[in-house]
């Protein structure tokens, strides 16, 4: 019974807000919209927050989520200084093709498009509403990301407003990153970006998204991104975390492949105290190709978990996974990988890995990589593992005269290599290779 | 190709009858007055009353795991459940001449002649038909060594303070669900316990067998190796054709000290249920062996071709600093079986090492799950795993799983999981049926290669039996 009354209280803060947002923008909102948006409500307050007793969150307590007060983004001020303090996080090649978010809030003024071919629509999700695109965005929204399991894409749902909308019509191939810029610097804010991808057949483009925030207080993105990759087309996605690391970040990314289509991740995990990644592919026809990666590093007072799904519906697909973990301090890292493979998808290739670097003796890693197997003619397998670095290498380096933190970072940054060369955004790589070559503490000096 | 696994699988189960032999009634169903009844009728003491009594009322406050597993089946009356079934009682017999002819037919026919094994194959065996230890040979020449292999009945009764000492230490009452129910109304078992520095000089094996069609089987298995110690202990199932589902959830004890050793095999043969899944055993078993001692050594091998339903994880508590843990596993199933097995490692030990090797082979409609915990806590300085886990898929109506856990708490330990999932290829099979093997040899010797490693484990008489058993189960499933 006690248990039941403060989750009630729990979800209270969130029903507030939502009847907040409602006045402020029913006028404004398609009545789909709205009645999506109550739709996702609903289901969100019957749901509540995930209990660790359940299956999915048995590694995660969202509990300092449930218990935390934070406030709609509309009630905060500041906006504008924070957006921008952190303007500098746009990256070298996305100066020209970026939208940047305040709290979540869509920033023209802080954005520049410059760079994109004209038949590219790259929008604030709010404006795109009001456009043109708003049936496409009616009939796509919502559809794959199913609020009506997942706890936290039904909380977004509730909470759409704003976001990013892009949309390649066929043919259109996108030169530059187009980069999502999300800032959260206001307070004890709480934030629900939403982003739709539709690129049609034979498109191409590459997308990142990089989340950032404020270091000293604690407050919550909850995340949907949502990406429909029709035949032949090819979409190149990043998103690199950043958040603060007293922050709350959740996100659910949700893509469909159609036949031929193709599909590249790379998840970058740094920042936050509590992150949760919900990823999941589905390859719906022949054909398609998905690579999800992720490199996650986090050090004391940061729990990083990865869920993943990739879904074979069709035959002749091929997945791969690779996801790497660096836990230094008393962190603790979340690898949680399923390959789920229908038995209409004869000849499928799936591979999946997650190897953890332990560099802490305080760290704790928790990893379930999964297999559902329905068909007979496939080739599937996974691996994991959990270990620390090689004490021969680390002394045939410091024989070499590297300090005990060189020869670490250095064997670290070969071990991190695997998923880093494979990103094709060289400022993001860069950026990488700084932030793991040069860490200087080493809270674990216990070499025996 | 597929009409000609089809006939392999197909196979009818050949331990299917049913032995006429009166039963003693007891009433169905279960509450604290039952527990007494059979607690008195077996003539137990109070502390085992006692304990039963606890367990009971933990168990009615707990509730049946449904969410978890990758299995499902109908809802389990435990109130319509005979939970106590036993032949009818004579005075105590002296030799297998005064067992019931009947009985010993039966063994017979499951390939264990008793008069003959005692001398022949060096096997002690006790017997255990439905709940009550029926015949133990080779009991005096273990009585020499100080070795006590007897039913669990009779050890609570000979040897309580043992009994006491170390039944629940491993898998307490209230445990899980059915260890709870078992705790509450275990019928018989086996008891067996090594002294100090003894290695026991034959392989130790039970029959289990169930037979009468409405009674849970509740069995109760503690083995104890004191320091040094070695036993190696064989475990081997049939069951005889019937349409209802009979449950069997069983709990499984060992303790292993100092440098002692525990080898513990199983071959599972249960009847798993027509070809439309009707029918067949529910084995939902707890197994759990403690390396208490520094050293110590626990072996799990299990052959598991049966039942309709497995469900269990033989596991290791390596607490012992340098103890070992070991799981090797074969799952086949076919048609309608659903399995979902694995094992537990958990490091409390320092430099703790474990093994897990499991293949699992599913066909027909099967659906075959691996699921595995390895846990390595702070303390488990150095600690070591290396799993694998290994799925074969027969036709294109079953499903193969793996879902493997793997927490690590400390960062001298090292842990490492690999599975992969495959099929018999086609021109493996065509490059033997070229070579003039038939093409259920063919498939029966590929599966065995995939199941090497497994089987190595085994012991010899085991071993032959399993790879005859995997061929059976297998019939006119490839084709």
């Amino acid at each position: 019974m006690m248990t039941q009354a403060t989750e009630a209280k729990e979800t209270g803060l969130y029903l507030e807000a939502y009847e907040q947002l409602r006045q402020r923008t029913a006028s404004e909102v398609p009545s789909w919209l709205d009645r999506l948006r109550a739709e996702a409500l609903e289901k969100f307050s019957e749901l509540g927050f995930p209990a660790p007793t359940l299956e999915e969150w048995r590694y995660t307590n969202v509990a300092p989520i449930a218990k935390a007060r934070f406030v709609p983004s509309w009630t905060v001020d500041g906006a504008e200084e924070a957006g921008r303090r952190w303007a500098d996080r746009v990256y070298e090649e996305a100066r020209s093709s970026v939208l940047v978010f305040v709290n979540g809030r869509f920033r023209s003024d802080l954005s520049s498009l410059a760079a994109l071919p004209r038949e590219a629509v790259v929008l604030g999700l709010a404006d795109a509403l009001r456009s043109e695109h708003q049936k496409m965005i009616g009939e796509r929204l919502a559809r794959g990301a199913a609020f009506d399991r997942q706890h936290f894409a039904a909380l977004n749902t509730a909470f759409i407003a704003d976001g990013a909308f892009v949309y390649l019509p066929r043919g259109v191939r996108v030169e530059a990153p187009i980069q999502l810029l999300f800032i959260s610097d206001s307070g004890p804010v709480m934030s629900f970006p939403r982003v739709l991808v539709v690129a049609e057949r034979e498109s191409e483009a590459t997308l990142i998204e990089r989340y950032v925030g404020a270091a000293d207080q604690p407050y919550f993105t909850d995340a949907v991104v949502e990406i429909y990759i029709d035949e032949n087309a090819h979409l190149e996605h990043y998103k690199v975390q950043e958040e603060g690391v007293q922050g709350f970040h959740v996100a659910t990314t949700w893509v469909e492949l159609k036949r031929a289509a193709r599909y590249h991740s790379t998840t970058v995990t740094l920042g936050a105290q509590l992150a949760r990644h919900n990823i999941a592919a589905i390859l719906t026809e022949e054909g398609g190709e998905c690579r999800v990666d992720g490199l996650y590093m986090v050090d004391t007072g940061q729990h990083a978990d990865t869920h993943s799904l990739i879904e074979h519906r069709a035959p002749r697909c091929t997945s791969f996974q690779l996801y790497k973990g660096i836990l230094d301090g008393r962190s603790r890292g979340v690898f949680n990988g399923r390959i789920y493979v229908h038995r209409e998808a004869q000849q499928t290739d799936a591979y999946q890995t997650n190897r953890n670097l332990m560099l802490s003796n305080e760290a704790r890693v928790d990893t379930k990589p999964q297999l559902e197997i329905f068909a007979d003619d496939v080739k599937c397998s996974h691996g994991a593992t959990v270990g620390q670095l090689e004490e021969e290498e680390l002394f045939y380096l410091r024989t070499r005269g590297l300090s005990f933190e060189k020869a670490r970072n250095l064997l670290t940054y070969g071990f991190a290599e695997e998923v880093v060369e494979k990103i094709a955004v060289d400022s993001i790589r860069e950026q990488l290779n700084e932030v793991i070559l040069n860490r200087l503490h080493a809270t674990a000096l216990d070499v025996r | 190709m597929s009409t000609n696994i089809e006939l392999l699988a197909n196979r009818e189960y050949k331990y299917g009858f049913v032995t006429e032999i009166e039963y003693e009634d007891f009433p169905r169903g279960l509450n604290e007055e039952i527990i007494r009844l059979l607690s008195e009728r077996k003539g137990e003491p109070d502390w085992m009353l006692e304990f039963r009594l606890k367990a009971y009322r933990h168990w009615v406050t707990m509730r049946e795991p449904r969410h978890w597993p990758n299995i499902t089946y109908p809802e389990i009356d435990f109130q319509s459940i005979v939970y106590y079934s036993a032949p009818k009682q004579r005075p105590k017999k002296k030799s297998l001449d005064e067992v019931d002819p009947e009985l010993l037919r039966t063994f017979e026919k499951l390939g264990i002649p008793l008069h003959e094994q005692k001398l022949l194959a060096g096997v002690a065996v006790d017997a255990v038909f439905d709940s009550v230890s029926v015949a133990t040979t080779y009991k005096e020449k273990l009585k020499k060594m100080g070795i006590i292999f007897c039913s669990m009945s009779e050890a609570i009764r000979e040897y309580p303070d043992l009994v006491r000492k170390y039944l629940g230490s491993v898998v307490p009452p209230n445990d899980n669900f059915y260890a709870a129910l078992n705790s509450a109304v275990f019928s018989d078992g086996s008891f067996c316990y090594i002294p100090k520095g003894v290695r026991c000089p034959m392989e130790l094996s039970t029959y289990f067998r169930i037979n009468n069609a409405e009674s849970g089987q509740f069995e109760r298995t503690l083995i104890v190796a004191e320091e040094g110690a070695y036993v190696s202990y064989l475990e081997g199932c049939t069951a005889p054709m019937y349409d209802r589902n009979q449950l069997h959830a069983a709990v499984v004890e060992l303790v292993a000290l100092d440098d002692a050793e525990i080898k513990y095999s199983t071959v599972q043969n249960w009847y798993a249920g027509d070809e439309e899944g009707r029918g067949g055993i529910y084995n939902f078993v707890t197994k759990r062996g403690k390396c208490l001692g520094r050293n110590s050594k626990i072996s799990w091998t299990q052959v598991e071709t049966g039942s309709a339903i497995t469900w269990k994880y033989p596991s290791v508590i390596l607490m012992g600093d340098n103890s070992i843990g070991e799981f090797y596993s074969v799952a086949l199933t076919n048609h309608r079986q659903q399995a979902d097995t694995g094992t537990k490692m958990i490091h409390i030990g320092r430099n703790t090492r474990s093994t897990i090797v499991s293949k699992g082979i599913a066909a027909g409609k099967s659906s075959n799950s691996y699921r595995g915990l390895v846990k390595i806590l702070p303390k488990a300085e150095n600690a070591r795993n290396f799993t694998q886990c290994d799925s074969m898929l027969i036709g294109s109506e079953c499903s193969a799983n793996t879902f493997p856990y793997i927490e690590v708490m400390n960062n001298s330990s090292r842990a490492e999981h690999e599975a992969t999932t495959s099929r018999i290829s086609e021109e493996q099979l065509f490059y033997l049926q070229q070579r003039g093997l038939s093409q259920e040899d063919a498939v029966s010797l590929i599966i065995n290669g995939f199941c090497k490693e497994v089987f190595r484990e085994l012991p010899m008489e085991f071993a032959v039996e399993a790879q005859r058993l995997l061929g059976i189960k297998l019939e006119g499933s490839v084709g």
